[in-house]
């Protein structure tokens, strides 16, 4: 895949359908690929990398890169491409400057469930017929492919490229996941066992705001939370409270608008999973609304909210007053 | 060297916490491990490390510096130190405890940080030797030895006993107070250990990551070098980095209406964030460019020009495996480094 992969990214550089490249690049280890822009064939020849670990979604990054002059091709897996709708839905992405190539979705897999297995000193993850084989500094350690799997992958919702130019491999279908299930047991608690689960994931936050910056919802161009003049702008996790709020708060604001591409939970240093907070709501919406995936179109109105360009500024509506 | 069979541990851990509040790392869950106030019965951890590093306790993340009643005109300020009371922190890495020495230096230089200074005296800092680091640790860059920790009192690990060994004379109080559950040790499997981790530390992959190339005197060449732009090209801008980081010590001072008065607070604040260093005319750093460089310039060349050669960083591998891109100060060293 890797291979078919630079091999069509070097055809689109070379006759000029395309500036720039954005993918995955080889780390210091087996499994710490760093999100990258391309611009020659060289370096995609020599950093490059697309393999079990290449998990982070890159539709995000596309904000950033279609404000810039010329055309980026992504490589974009499943999930990814339900991000990308959405953001395209939301005005944030130009899609005449994207050239979109579908590629195979996971599962990926999580080096932190390798690790807490108490593999330690690790210099290579092979998968041989889904066992992984890990050469490590104390000698071979072997585990089951199924058992270091990412949770995001683990509870896959769709194999489908909602949005691709063209595509690398086959493509899949929409999976009757089981994404629903914890929410519906968090569901059946009483009030207070569930509060209890949430104080005790949310204590650990530490206010580091990975959840908020890799999520594709989140691109206000300044965050309430960052901003001194919005009254409620704080770093610290100051009390029990407020540790609540910062995660409700952006559940709230991402609601309608979240795709369930995993990446907050993914990230986050802590292991909180916060995509069961988005989940509810997704869940709520479809039992409220009638069911809505977003990203999955572009066109749709969505349940909750909708914005088109002719919108009129906020200042503006302020100023006319509530007719 | 004194010793105690690993199996009475916690007779150890027992009789510490009954005269002073003790911590030790435990898991929070399997490959998560956290300090936790010390309780019977608690294991401690078999990881390497923690995901949060130790410095939280003489630098907390959060911390009241004073408290502001306001009556009418008046305004009564309150100071809120208080004595800390003794505390031990058993079982910090090699790399950990150095960062205490970093945190020393930027704390305890004139003028003094008190509420810093009060948890460092009553602190006692009780180490342990590495025996199976991961491929993500490199302190030895720094020049530390994670076979013989630093800290007021050190223990070391033969697979089947603790040795201890103080540093001090805090270190040697710390000792003397459990002395009773300590018998001499034959150290003959200890050295065997001690040489067999050694030998896998020349094996690590970042074993020939060197500092040579870097310190106060490459300001211009570093700062004003072309590789800052894909270095910091997929950062997300968020505090992962530095908030698992023993050694980073930014912090924020605001005020926090509580409605009836205000509580004058201090919370870690990072230098990857929008509002960093933030002042009446704006922000100094625009850019995630130059919020990304001045984390790696103020930790290889900043620092040391400032602390006598000192790195601001243990190699402790936090970021390398914390990060959400997976970009570090070991990936930023080989792209910056000019030989």
């Amino acid at each position: 895949m890797q291979e078919a992969m630079i091999k069509r990214a070097k055809e689109l550089l070379a006759d000029g359908s395309v500036d720039r490249v954005i993918g995955w690049k080889r780390g210091e280890f087996a499994y710490d690929m760093t999100p990258a822009v391309f611009t020659s064939a060289e370096e995609l020849d020599s950093e490059f990398i697309f393999d079990d670990f290449t998990s982070a979604n890159v539709s995000k990054y596309l904000v950033k890169e279609t404000a810039k002059e010329g055309k980026i091709l992504a490589f974009l897996k499943p999930c990814d491409t339900y991000s990308f709708n959405q953001l395209i839905k939301e005005h944030r992405i130009d899609r005449d400057k994207v050239y979109v190539i579908g590629i195979p979705g996971g599962p990926k897999l999580d080096i932190e469930k390798i690790k807490a297995k108490g593999i330690t000193g690790i210099l290579s993850v092979k998968n041989e017929d889904y066992t992984l084989k890990i050469e490590t500094l104390y000698g071979e350690e072997t585990m089951p492919f199924s058992e270091a799997i990412l949770d995001k992958c683990a509870s896959c919702k769709s194999k489908k490229h909602v949005v691709y130019d063209e595509l690398i491999g086959e493509d899949g279908d929409v999976l009757d996941s089981n994404r629903f299930d914890m929410v519906e047991k968090l569901e059946n608690m009483t009030a207070q066992e569930r509060f209890d689960f949430w104080r005790d994931q949310l204590s650990k936050c530490i206010r580091c705001n990975a959840c908020r910056n890799v999520c594709p919802a989140c691109t206000c161009e300044n965050c309430v939370f960052d901003n001194p003049k919005s009254g409620i702008d704080n770093k610290a996790p100051a009390d029990s409270f407020e540790e609540n709020m910062f995660h409700i708060i952006r559940a709230f604001h991402v609601a309608g608008r979240c795709t369930d591409c995993g990446e907050c939970s993914r990230v986050c240093p802590q292991h909180i999973p916060l995509h069961l907070l988005n989940r509810k709501f997704i869940k709520d919406i479809n039992e409220l609304y009638g069911e809505y995936q977003a990203g999955a179109d572009t066109t749709s109105r969505a349940p909750l909210n909708t914005y088109t360009k002719d919108d009129c500024e906020p200042s503006i509506v302020h100023e006319r007053g509530v007719e | 060297m004194l010793k105690i069979s690993k199996s009475k541990l916690n007779e150890l851990f027992d009789a510490v916490s009954a005269k002073q509040t003790l911590y030790i790392p435990a898991d929070r869950e399997a490959g998560a491990a956290e300090y936790r106030k010390y309780e019977k019965g608690m294991e401690l951890t078999s990881e390497l490390n923690t995901v949060r590093s130790a410095k939280d306790f003489f630098f907390p993340q959060t911390e009241n510096l004073a408290d502001f009643k306001i009556e009418g005109k008046t305004i009564e300020v309150k100071d809120v130190r208080e004595e800390c009371e003794d505390f031990v922190v058993f079982g910090v890495r090699a790399c950990d405890a150095r960062s205490f020495t970093i945190l020393d230096k930027v704390f305890l230089c004139e003028p003094v940080d008190s509420f810093y200074k009060n948890r460092r005296d009553h602190g006692t800092v009780v180490t342990m030797a590495c025996t199976r680091p991961s491929e993500t640790c490199f302190c030895q860059t720094f020049g530390i030895d994670p076979t013989v920790p630093e800290g007021d009192a050190a223990c070391f690990d033969d697979g089947e006993n603790i040795f201890f060994k103080a540093n001090n004379e805090k270190g040697q109080k710390f000792i003397d107070s459990v002395a009773s559950l300590l018998e001499e040790g034959d150290t003959s499997k200890l050295d065997e250990v001690q040489a067999k981790t050694k030998a896998i530390m020349e094996k690590l992959p970042l074993a020939k990551l060197s500092t040579e190339n870097f310190g106060g005197d490459k300001l211009n060449e570093y700062f004003s070098s072309d590789k800052w732009a894909e270095l910091s090209q997929a950062c997300l801008g968020c505090g992962t980095c530095t908030f698992v980081c023993p050694t980073c010590q930014c912090y924020d001072i605001k005020d926090f209406n509580t409605g009836h008065g205000i509580k004058r607070f201090r919370c870690w604040d990072s230098c990857m964030y929008s509002d960093f260093t933030k002042m009446a005319h704006g922000n100094p750093r625009l850019t995630q460019l130059e919020r990304f460089r001045q984390r790696f310039m103020h930790k290889l060349v900043y620092f040391p020009a400032n602390n006598d050669g000192e790195f601001g960083c243990v190699g402790c591998g936090r970021c390398l495996s914390k990060c959400p891109i997976s970009m570090n100060i070991v990936k930023v060293m080989k792209a910056l480094e000019v030989k």
